[in-house]
């Protein structure tokens, strides 16, 4: 397992920059919007893999409910923080290509505002888990997962069944997309999907060492006050 | 193309705050552990 740390940070370098060269230099120029539409290798990779750590979040969610795992949960906790850096990343670029390419920054159609109301579920899950000194932290949070996660197909497929601003889906949709095109955002994908990978273990580890810290901090107050007795 | 350079910055300014904030977590943690150990 400690080889394969540095292992994964590598592959993770080496996708990114090639990922970084395949969308700005290798992948064709597109003809309606020129230059600006390459932040689709960014913008789209960083929502599926926000969707994804959701989506974990909310399987890890439901494991702690049945089981009462530690482990669950802290992986709930990891992938639910990550998810949200992921999707901040998703709501400021959006904008950034929106305000060339329609005019404006932003416009509260479902897509959109699905979006920004994903994020604040999970920026209020992670203000729970942080200010909230219950005992039943995990529990609430949990539950609180699991409604945020029902936003998750909402978001997704609001451009399906909606009349939206945002473009149709390239992918699985009506759509088409070039080759090399889709294998820049794919090569962009997997590097995003290595990246949340690693950043999610290195999270894990600092949760697990945060808890046992806590856990001897509050057996070395409880031998202390014995002693003082 | 400003447009294009804003998004592809704001991405990396974005991870590598988050990876900062991680890496001071870690930092003030191994100090907690340093003082766990003195006593």
């Amino acid at each position: 397992m400690k080889r394969a740390f540095p292992i994964l940070g590598v592959l993770t370098a080496v996708l990114l920059s090639y990922g970084l060269y395949e969308a700005l230099v290798a992948a064709p120029t597109e003809q309606t919007m020129g230059d600006v539409q390459r932040i689709f290798y960014y913008h789209v990779p960083s929502a599926w893999t926000a969707f994804l750590l959701f989506t974990v979040n909310f399987v890890a969610s439901v494991v702690y409910l049945i089981r009462r795992s530690v482990k669950a949960d802290i992986i709930a906790l990891v992938t639910a923080e990550v998810g949200v850096v992921f999707c901040t990343v998703v709501l400021v670029t959006g904008p950034i290509w929106a305000r060339p390419v329609w005019g404006i920054w932003w416009t509260w159609d479902v897509r959109l505002t699905s979006t920004l109301v994903l994020w604040l579920i999970y920026v209020s899950y992670l203000f729970l888990r942080r200010f909230s000194s219950s005992g039943q932290t995990p529990l609430m949070a949990a539950v609180l997962a699991i409604f945020g996660a029902l936003d998750v197909p909402l978001v997704y497929f609001s451009i399906r069944f909606f009349r939206t601003q945002h473009p149709q889906p390239v992918i699985g949709g009506e759509g088409s997309i070039d080759p090399k095109m889709l294998h820049a955002l794919l090569i962009n994908w997997a590097g995003f999907l290595c990246l949340a990978w690693l950043v999610c273990w290195s999270r894990y580890r600092l949760e697990l060492l945060q808890r046992e810290v806590e856990q001897t901090e509050a057996l070395e107050a409880l031998l202390d006050s014995r002693r003082s007795r | 193309m400003s447009f294009l350079y804003a998004a592809y910055a704001a991405t990396w300014i974005i991870h590598i705050s988050y990876l900062a904030y991680l890496l001071r977590r870690y930092a003030r943690l191994r100090h907690e552990i340093q003082k766990l150990n003195q006593k």
